[in-house]
């Protein structure tokens, strides 16, 4: 199965993401940002980092890349599509997931193992796990501060689309002010999920607080195969 | 986005121009003309000899350039004019096997060493302390950027970033002015570079009130084949910029900011202090990272210090030829910029290459794709000479070799300060000792929140320590460990160490246990300690006294380094760390790399698991001069400092690298600040696990043979000593292959309390609170 890793310029978790897959049994595709085409692959990780800087707005430059101009319609027709971190700022801003991501309410960035709980075990990234499973994974970001109107967030959980969510500290709090501790969406069909943590840096045994990562990536292998037999 | 057609048709413009000459303009030509004009050379920082001495180099008064050009090259920041006489002690101490590892040595932009395998690494530190204070945010920013190139252009890929800071006293408002800014720009910087922040330091000390130190390490790694140099050679090859344009900041940052002192009442120095941007930074390392795989780059310099000035004379100068230079042709951000300002400019994210004029093609190609602007802005020439022009007028024309490397040289006075015997007198043995189990208690709990053993993660969660998934252990584990062959497992450890206050003490040992503890640190994480670099921060060279302190460190440093076998690779000195006649301590930073065949083997520095026997490992004696016991709890610094056994280093070092090959330890963690009591305090942190200790009274004994006080065995701060925890099962196996080392085994983990029998219990979460309170107590959570 062929996963596309999307580099930006600033892209700095893309070698990451693209070991996390190999490490997990997939075959890593580099995409370049002014590639106009995703070379078959069978999905694609936009990954984290700082892409353009962060200049402007977190994601907002990146969303114009040649590369975003076939990815978004290929993710409306189902392609299994995967932000992480910055990777998740891309996807608000091209408008593939509700919401946006703002500073961290502690207004520093912040570099911590962080708890979450599995809510939706049905995308096509998260398959693997259970729904209530808590997992621990890295957080790293000074603008994963998740947030959208109250009619969005209403939505998002009535049809079962937050995916993750923070385990609050004993005061009620998430490490970044995220409305109602949400980690992570999906979108309607669920191919497309964006979270702020890191799964691809808990895959590896001695390079990562856990091995909690590696169910986004087998995941993605088995919906692949599936795929594949339907097709 | 720069074409070598635009090049070609500026070039032409340019010749065209120098029919005409520009008005006002102090060409050489004008120069020779004009031998009288008075300069400003005092202005800039020079002194009449070296004055002088320009006019007897070129043979006539230097042009406005060419003045600009010496006066940052042969500022002490780039010419090291008064610490250079002593860097012989380096050569002298530096045997034939020390310099077998040392692919690369000292005089590079960082020195490289072969870690086995095919692979080479680079690593260095360097300050950033003067621009940091004025403006915390960019000056430690762009510390980082800078050794990042330094880095890079040695042929490496940067893999890992680690930050030793000093900072005035924890509650004074200054610092609360300094140090969220320098962290947030260290983190601001080196996370959007997205190189892992793998260790460091955060220290406290009211010597630093004015003065802090923000110290900046960088390691790289590449294929010994691949290791470039910074030299122009090769006729008619290219001289390319690349990178950001240049503008007017940091214009004369080095020379001014690094060489004065902050009286009040100066003149304002803000922008003097360079601007970063590292996503511009982070697009020249792969850019770069891609010129080299594709064999097209002859030579390499980053633009750092002194910008041109210093990447032409220097690339030059270790040349085989001279240079030519159409200064007009760089790219600028600001147009009225003059040309001595452009020579002088420190602006970031800069890089000059020498390349092959049949490889320029390809180098443009992959500098476009990266959309780095690269513009030829001059040739390798034959001949001697540098020569730097203004739209066709020659404005500089000199031998290179003395702009860089020929600068003056001082032999500044020392002498050993008076006031050493009072202090050397002042033994920590007359201060009041807790006397019973629960004031020892009361005494751990203030230390382990005290401002330099309290919890850093307020800082070091600021920074990305997993970035490029290769992070094997960073803070606050002893040392950061880095993978560098992902199909073997083969990595790095490093760790940088340095207590002040055993340097004020007496400079000589204090730098070695600097270097005696980040050696340890090294071999505790379970690697082979093989080289080390420096960063020397002082007070005024002026002052014989710090001058004295200067050369002491020195000698202490390179004198360990040559009983230890692992060579200096490279480093750097900071002088005028002092506010009016109050110089800092003499903090050698050293920073001490070494190797590990499979990097999964590393020890972590917590117990884990219930049950592990734990085991003191070196002598310990009564010493708590200068320790963090007296300086928390007394305010008193006062003494001599631990006495140094490289000896014993050595063997403990070999004894733990062992244990951690043969995979016996659950736990292993130096001995250093606070001594036993921390180290077993922050063992049982770490995860939470506690531990019994029921061998306190076999810790050691004094000169008299007389075993120890419970307080001096937890408290003292001898050097050559480190914890380990190995499970039960192993316990033999481990204490088999310790051989002459001392060794004791002084309890065990388990439970949720650290217990010293018969004294006092602590629980873990206790000691937990009163570690992470401080920080937050002080900059918010």
């Amino acid at each position: 199965m062929r996963i596309g890793v999307v580099t930006f310029p600033g892209s700095l978790d893309d070698r990451d993401a693209a070991r996390a897959v190999r490490a997990c049994g997939g075959e890593s595709v580099p995409l370049w940002h002014g590639d106009d085409d995703l070379r078959g692959v069978d999905a694609v990780i936009l990954p984290g980092g700082f892409s353009y800087g962060d200049y402007l707005r977190c994601g907002a430059i990146a969303r114009f890349a040649p590369v975003m101009d076939v990815l978004v319609p290929a993710a409306q027709g189902g392609l299994p599509v995967l932000g992480i971190c910055n990777g998740f700022q891309v996807l608000t801003e091209s408008h593939l997931l509700p919401g946006a991501l703002i500073r961290n309410d502690h207004r520093k960035f912040n570099c911590v193992d962080t708890r979450l709980v599995v809510e939706n075990a049905s995308t096509a990234w998260t398959s693997d796990y259970e729904a209530g499973q808590e997992i621990t994974i890295v957080l790293k970001n000074g603008e994963g501060g998740f947030v959208a109107d109250d009619q969005t967030l209403d939505m998002l959980e009535g049809e079962g689309r937050v995916v993750f969510r923070y385990v609050p500290d004993a005061d009620g709090r998430n490490p970044n002010g995220s409305y109602r501790h949400i980690a992570g969406i999906t979108n309607e069909r669920g191919n497309v999920v964006g979270l702020m943590p890191h799964p691809e840096h808990a895959v590896e045994e001695g390079y990562g607080p856990t091995l909690d990562g590696r169910g986004f990536f087998t995941s993605i292998l088995t919906h692949a195969l599936e795929t594949a037999a339907k097709a | 986005m720069t074409t070598t057609d635009e090049q070609t048709q500026t070039g032409t413009h340019a010749q065209a121009a120098a029919a005409e000459p520009v008005a006002g303009l102090d060409t050489v030509e004008h120069a020779t003309r004009t031998p009288d004009i008075d300069q400003p050379w005092s202005e800039l920082g020079l002194k009449g000899d070296e004055y002088a001495s320009i006019r007897e180099i070129i043979g006539r008064r230097p042009t406005i350039a060419e003045l600009a050009m010496y006066s940052v090259m042969w500022s002490e920041h780039c010419s090291y004019k008064s610490s250079k006489v002593h860097f012989k002690l380096w050569g002298e101490n530096t045997t034939d096997e020390m310099r077998e590892k040392l692919l690369v040595g000292i005089g590079e932009n960082a020195g490289v060493v072969d870690i086995g395998d095919g692979w080479a690494v680079t690593f260095k530190v360097e300050s950033h302390n003067h621009p940091s204070y004025v403006e915390p945010y960019q000056g430690a920013a762009t510390g980082v950027g800078g050794i990042v190139r330094d880095i890079m252009s040695m042929g490496a890929r940067p893999i890992a970033v680690m930050d030793p800071l000093r900072f005035g006293n924890l509650h004074h408002p200054d610092t609360q002015r300094v140090l969220p800014g320098i962290v947030a720009g260290v983190g601001g910087y080196g996370n959007c570079l997205g190189l892992p922040n793998i260790g460091g330091e955060v220290v406290f000390d009211d010597c630093y009130q004015g003065n802090p130190l923000v110290n900046a390490l960088c390691v790289g790694a590449m294929r010994v084949e691949d290791i470039h140099l910074a030299k122009a050679t090769g006729v008619g090859n290219k001289v390319i910029l690349f990178g950001a344009k240049t503008g007017g900041d940091g214009i004369g940052g080095v020379s001014v900011l690094a060489s004065e002192t902050f009286d009040s009442g100066g003149p304002a120095k803000r922008p003097a202090v360079q601007v970063g941007d590292p996503f511009a930074e982070k697009v020249l390392i792969e850019c770069c990272l891609d010129l080299y795989a594709a064999h097209v780059v002859d030579g390499i310099q980053d633009l750092g210090g002194a910008g041109l000035s210093c990447a032409t004379s220097e690339l030059a100068s270790n040349g085989d030829g001279g240079m030519r230079v159409e200064l007009d042709l760089v790219p600028l951000r600001d147009a009225s910029l003059q040309p001595h300002e452009i020579l002088m400019s420190e602006s970031q994210e800069r890089m000059m290459a020498i390349v092959e004029p049949d490889k320029l093609d390809e180098f443009m190609a992959i500098t476009d794709k990266w959309d780095v602007e690269a513009t030829v802005i001059g040739e390798v020439t034959d001949g001697d000479r540098l020569v730097i022009t203004w739209h066709g007028e020659v404005i500089v024309d000199v031998p290179p070799r003395s702009v860089a490397h020929d600068g003056p040289t001082y032999h500044r006075p020392l002498s050993r300060p008076a006031y050493l015997d009072a202090l050397n007198a002042d033994s920590a043995s007359a201060l009041a000792r807790p006397e019973t189990g629960e004031e020892i208690r009361a005494q751990l709990l203030t230390l382990i929140g005290s401002p330099n053993l309290c919890d850093k993660s307020w800082v070091t969660d600021q920074y990305d320590r997993y970035v490029m998934g290769n992070t094997a252990l960073s803070q606050p584990d002893d040392a950061g460990v880095v993978r560098v062959d992902e199909e073997t497992g083969r990595g790095v450890a490093v760790a940088t160490d340095c207590n002040g206050r055993f340097a004020k003490l007496d400079p000589y040992t204090g730098a070695q246990l600097a270097l005696a503890e980040a050696y340890r640190n090294v071999a505790t994480a379970g690697a082979a300690p093989l080289a080390v670099t420096d960063c020397l921060n002082f007070g005024s060279p002026e002052d014989p006294g710090v001058m004295w302190q200067f050369r002491e460190s020195i000698r202490g440093i390179a004198e360990g380094c040559k009983f230890l076998g692992i060579p200096v690779t490279g480093g750097n000195v900071s002088f005028y760390n002092q506010t009016g006649d109050v110089a800092i301590h003499p903090t050698p930073v050293v920073g001490v790399l070494g190797v590990m065949p499979d990097v999964s083997k590393r020890s972590r520095s917590g117990f884990r698991t219930d049950g592990a026997h734990i085991y003191l490992l070196g002598t310990t004696r009564p010493e708590l001069d200068g320790s963090e016991w007296a300086h928390v709890i007394h305010k008193h610094l006062g003494g001599l400092p631990p006495v140094v056994d490289l000896a014993a280093e050595q063997a403990l070092g070999r004894a733990l690298v062992a244990a951690a090959e043969a995979g016996l330890v659950e736990a292993a963690h130096d001995l250093s600040e606070g001594g036993l009591a921390i180290a077993l305090a922050e063992a049982c942190m770490r995860h939470g696990v506690g531990a019994t200790i029921d061998g306190l009274d076999q810790v050691g004994v004094d000169a008299d043979g007389t075993i120890l006080d419970p307080f001096t065995a937890l408290f003292s701060e001898s050097s050559a000593r480190a914890l380990v925890a190995v499970p039960a099962g192993s316990a033999a196996q481990f204490e088999a292959l310790l051989g002459e080392v001392p060794h004791r085994r002084i309890g065990a983990t388990g439970g949720r309390d650290l217990e010293i029998a018969g004294l006092f219990s602590v629980s873990v979460s206790e000691l937990e609170s009163a570690h992470t309170f401080t920080m937050p107590a002080v900059f918010g959570s």
